[in-house]
């Protein structure tokens, strides 16, 4: 992983702090939707955009699911958006473990709205140009993903 | 190449149960999932989704990913939330009583093909 702390991304500024709710799985992905079209209304380039899009809702669907909430901070630089993902949750044990494709402790209930399945991290990090996890049991886990244009 | 939405509609003996104003959009390619996570991994943006769930994060995952529609199957009717957000979205919802298997075998037939002969968008 590529640790998201020099660059151009020195320029980023605060666009919004949205908050993201735990376990209400019916608004699961909002969040990610007011993102996309906040950076569609500035003129986002669309293949950038989707990348950040995506990785917003896999984020946000991990905090929803495991992170009994969180927030999710948009900042943008010229050439690059950077997310900022804080849960409430109880760490990640492993994360070597849990960047493995197809390793999840979802419940079923997580699996039946077609997530849980062990690609949330992974895609994650497949759409970010630079990513980075902080996390510590019993202390959440924050995640930083810049998307540059 | 490829079907509009309104040829898919009669192929499929769909309903459309929103966004009909999509409905000339131009499918060339599909993929059928019921993970929305291999949806988002896999899929190119102006494809077709055929799934057999009908909750809100299918609709959430074809906004985010940039799907041209959602295509139900097993005659499933998604709540009447789930079908609002589809129009607020702008994301075309059918619904088929054709099962996943059948649904895309038929459009297969009508010169519709699947992910494997798309290679996903790079950015690295």
């Amino acid at each position: 992983m590529t640790s998201p702390n020099h660059g151009p991304q020195d320029l980023l500024q605060l666009v919004q702090t949205f908050i993201i709710k735990g376990d209400d799985f019916a608004a699961a992905g909002s969040v990610s939707l007011a993102i996309k079209k906040l950076l569609k209304e500035v003129g986002f380039p669309p293949e950038a955009l989707r990348r950040v899009a995506i990785t917003a809702f896999e984020a946000e669907m991990n905090v929803v699911m495991y992170g009994g909430g969180g927030e999710v901070s948009l900042f943008l630089a010229p050439g690059t958006a950077r997310l900022v993902i804080k849960d409430h949750g109880p760490g990640i044990p492993d994360l070597d473990l849990a960047m493995q494709e197809g390793w999840s402790t979802a419940t079923a209930a997580m699996r039946e709205m077609g997530f849980g399945a062990g690609m949330g991290l992974p895609n994650i990090r497949k759409n970010s140009s630079r990513f980075h996890v902080d996390t510590a049991l019993g202390q959440g886990t924050t995640l930083t993903a810049d998307i540059d244009i | 190449m490829g079907l509009t939405l309104h040829q898919i509609v009669g192929h499929l003996e769909a309903e459309v149960l929103a966004y009909p104003e999509g409905l000339d959009r131009v499918v060339t390619h599909a993929q059928g999932s019921d993970l929305m996570s291999d949806v988002l991994a896999f899929s190119h943006p102006n494809c077709l989704l055929i799934t057999g769930l009908a909750n809100h994060q299918v609709i959430r995952t074809a906004e985010v990913a940039g799907l041209l529609g959602v295509v139900v199957v097993r005659s499933k009717r998604p709540a009447e939330a789930v079908i609002l957000l589809a129009q607020e979205c702008e994301v075309p919802l059918l619904s088929t009583r054709l099962g996943m298997f059948d649904a895309c075998g038929t459009l297969f037939t009508h010169g519709i093909r699947g992910m494997s002969d798309l290679a996903r968008p790079s950015h690295k």
